[in-house]
């Protein structure tokens, strides 16, 4: 046990490091040297890698930890944005009570959801969610809340955003973007320069950076808790738990609605770091990205789902930032028609075509390494050890 | 009466296309016990079917004609499609406009390699996988195809229209005693209808008529049964997996000139297709085609404009919220049998 608590210390520590150093590490070419592109230390795409970290994180809690694959979880992410720019539009621009609300509010739609979902296992569950998630969608495309009230709520598809003529009542004068009690505005940016080189830390991105080490040490001991062993238990055999007597029922409910106030709490930073919400933020494809980032990553691991949505959001902006003549650039060694087959091959995968390798790296992943890249870098560490591996406690059987 | 009779002919086509695919779906289902998240991606693939026959038919080589010139004065470029040059102009021409129903006959084959490709090559090796793992390579697969069709035939919609004959509509009105133009319908819906009916009426003939039907539904009941009676019960799922695409291809042909195809109709068709499997029952046949023509003939009649005013965009939200009540009162759905599905 102490070295599953030590383990588990050593990786909120390398969580916690990797977060705070990101603006560094993200940035290891100069600026305008041929390696520049992979740079990816700008605050938006910063932002993001931990926005999605949290909800990937919370997603793992409830499909990693129980084997229910919700394919509705952008809902929720919807539902959190919508909140913060309603708090915008009735209040100010300080983004706590938004915060606040947006877990309120997804967690009483989680629970309203999870609790008719949880009705059904297995495949069930899964068109329960999407159906959920699609009906809330068509919802807040076409405002339908709104038009049946007689007023505005989702603002269609135009999405929601903050207007001069909103009443926004305790607004002070300076007040112009999102901010933290004042302290701080997320777009305030400062940026080194050292050398050839340029970082930026920008403030929203900490923030985004604290809350996720915060909410990956609050997962650590939800998977180290009774609950979280209950849980599993759950996933081996729900048929047995209940032949001991054991209604796994509210356990099931209360890990939908926190994994629900995660992706409350993701959608309301990604309003906090852009006053904006829109109803394609719920879409079912949005729901199939966070499982994607998940079992990428490896789920049912406790890093698996950081380091999944940090892969996939990492590569989404590289790739696309590829085009054909940067190809013809890589390939231009070659002769002209080998070079012309292989530029032909490889612009498939890049550009537009990132969600194509999106596609078939996850295909490759789900069949020969179901543990997600998490688990092929401990077999990659085992091949190098060729000690006894160590037990690994976040390790577990893929959902059922 | 009239607005009702003509809610449900507007359901119908859409019914129909939610038939078939859940048909293919519970086929699927049903045979293999996988859960096919690309079946969606099939019935896209089948529309395209039909977009690239009638691209292969107007294929054309460019003639100088020097009597004409265009708008710069330079002698006109003329393109003819090759198959107008082999067989007429007239012969021809009526090729090209009869591209989508010829598409049914260029597809079929397709759809069965794409089946027994998809089936050989990938779900095979998902049998024994939990559903969970099936779900998501079958997902994977759908974001391939998808990606794939929206590489090479861009990401716009591409109409592909019906023949020129079935261009109009049909009076139904005038046929049942209302006044003329209050209940018109178009042929090619129309045509749609019957042609899933038939489908579907030849999918069940094949498994209660043949012999090779019965050992299928006999696999269905108790596979293992079947194989000790040293039947190759594998080979025949795959076949009824090859016969599964086809059905959802055949459903994206026809589909073609009612909405022209774009890469992602699948997945919107395939959300709504779940919904009607799980509606209908999972593991049953019939139930996948009465909840298909069911909720398209539901959701049509939340269209109307009398319901809307009460409940603006009850349309969209119908098929969801009907799911979700009937799986919550009945939870095998309208004809689920006992034991699928249930662990």
């Amino acid at each position: 046990m102490i070295n599953t608590k030590i383990h588990d210390m050593r990786m909120l520590v390398i969580v916690a490091i990797l977060a705070l150093l990101a603006p560094f590490i993200l940035n290891p070419f100069p600026e305008g040297s041929a390696l520049a592109q992979f740079n990816a230390g700008y605050p938006d795409l910063m932002q993001r890698f931990m926005i999605f970290g949290i909800f990937a994180i919370g997603f793992n809690l409830l499909f990693g930890l129980t084997g229910y694959l919700s394919f509705g979880h952008a809902a929720f992410l919807g539902v959190g944005s919508y909140s913060v720019v309603w708090m915008y539009k009735l209040l100010d621009y300080n983004i706590a009570p938004g915060l606040i609300l947006a877990v309120v509010v997804s967690g009483v739609f989680a629970l309203m959801i999870g609790y008719v979902s949880l009705r059904r296992s297995g495949i069930y569950f899964s068109i329960l969610t999407l159906a959920f998630a699609q009906m809330m969608f068509a919802i807040a495309y076409s405002d339908l809340l709104g038009r049946f009230m007689g007023t505005t709520l989702t603002n269609g598809e135009t999405g929601l955003q903050v207007y001069t003529s909103d009443p926004q009542y305790l607004i002070n004068d300076w007040e112009a973007a999102p901010h933290l009690f004042g302290l701080f505005e997320m777009r305030s940016t400062y940026t080194l320069e050292l050398g050839a080189w340029s970082f930026d830390f920008n403030a929203g991105y900490y923030l985004c950076a604290l809350i996720l080490v915060l909410m990956f040490y609050i997962s650590i001991r939800i998977f180290r808790s009774p609950f979280g062993l209950m849980l599993r238990a759950v996933k081996s055999n729900q048929t047995r738990m209940n032949y001991t007597g054991l209604n796994t029922r509210p356990y099931m409910l209360a890990v939908f609605v926190i994994s629900g106030m995660y992706a409350g709490l993701a959608g309301g930073l990604m309003a906090s770091m852009d006053p904006l919400a829109g109803a394609e933020r719920m879409q079912w494809t949005a729901s199939g990205e966070v499982v994607l980032m998940t079992i990428l990553g490896g789920a049912g691991t406790l890093i698996g789902p950081v380091v999944g949505a940090g892969f996939i959001k990492y590569f989404e902006n590289i790739f696309s930032k590829i085009n054909d003549s940067v190809l013809h650039g890589w390939f231009g060694f070659l002769p002209d028609s080998l070079e012309n087959a292989a530029v032909w091959v490889v612009e498939h995968f890049v550009g537009s075509g990132w969600h194509l390798t999106l596609g078939v790296l996850f295909m490759l992943i789900v069949i020969f390494l179901p543990g997600g890249l998490v688990e092929g870098g401990q077999r990659v560490m085992k091949v190098f050890s060729k000690k006894k591996p160590e037990e690994e406690a976040t390790q577990s059987k893929p959902a059922e | 009466m009239d607005a009702i009779i003509l809610q449900i002919l507007n359901g119908l086509d859409k019914g129909s296309a939610y038939a078939l695919i859940a048909l293919g779906l519970t086929l699927i289902f049903g045979t293999l016990g996988v859960v096919n998240f690309a079946h969606g991606a099939l019935f896209m693939i089948g529309a395209f079917c039909a977009v690239t026959l009638s691209k292969i038919l107007t294929l054309s080589y460019i003639t100088i004609d020097e009597s004409q010139t265009d708008f710069l004065g330079n002698p006109l470029q003329v393109k003819t499609p090759y198959i107008e040059g082999w067989f007429g102009p007239e012969m021809g021409a009526s090729i090209i406009d009869w591209a989508v129903p010829l598409a049914i006959l260029f597809s079929i084959p397709i759809m069965i390699a794409i089946g027994f490709i998809m089936e050989r090559g990938l779900i095979k090796h998902f049998y024994k996988r939990p559903h969970a793992d099936q779900i998501l390579v079958t997902f994977g697969l759908a974001i391939v195809m998808q990606e794939i069709i929206k590489h090479y035939y861009g990401a716009n919609p591409i109409p592909t229209p019906a023949p020129d004959v079935f261009k109009g509509s049909f009076d139904f009105g005038t046929m049942l005693g209302f006044d003329p133009n209050v209940i018109i319908y178009p042929y090619w819906r129309l045509i749609y209808f019957a042609f899933s009916a038939l489908i579907v009426g030849a999918v069940f003939a094949f498994l209660q008529f043949t012999t090779f039907g019965m050992v299928v539904r006999a696999g269905m009941a108790d596979r293992e049964t079947v194989g000790l009676l040293g039947i190759n019960i594998d080979k025949r799922f795959t076949i009824m997996f090859g016969i599964a695409a086809a059905v959802a291809g055949l459903a994206g042909v026809m589909y073609a000139p009612i909405n022209s195809p774009n890469y992602h109709m699948g997945m919107d068709f395939l959300v709504l297709s779940f919904v009607v499997v799980v509606v209908g029952g999972m593991g049953s046949l019939p139930g996948a085609v009465a909840a298909g023509f069911l909720l398209g003939i539901l959701e049509s009649f939340a269209s109307m404009n009398v319901i809307k005013d009460i409940f603006p965009g009850i349309d969209q939200i119908v098929i969801y919220l009907v799911a979700i009540v009937i799986l919550l009162t009945r939870p095998r759905g309208l004809m689920g049998r006992k034991g699928v599905m249930e662990d």
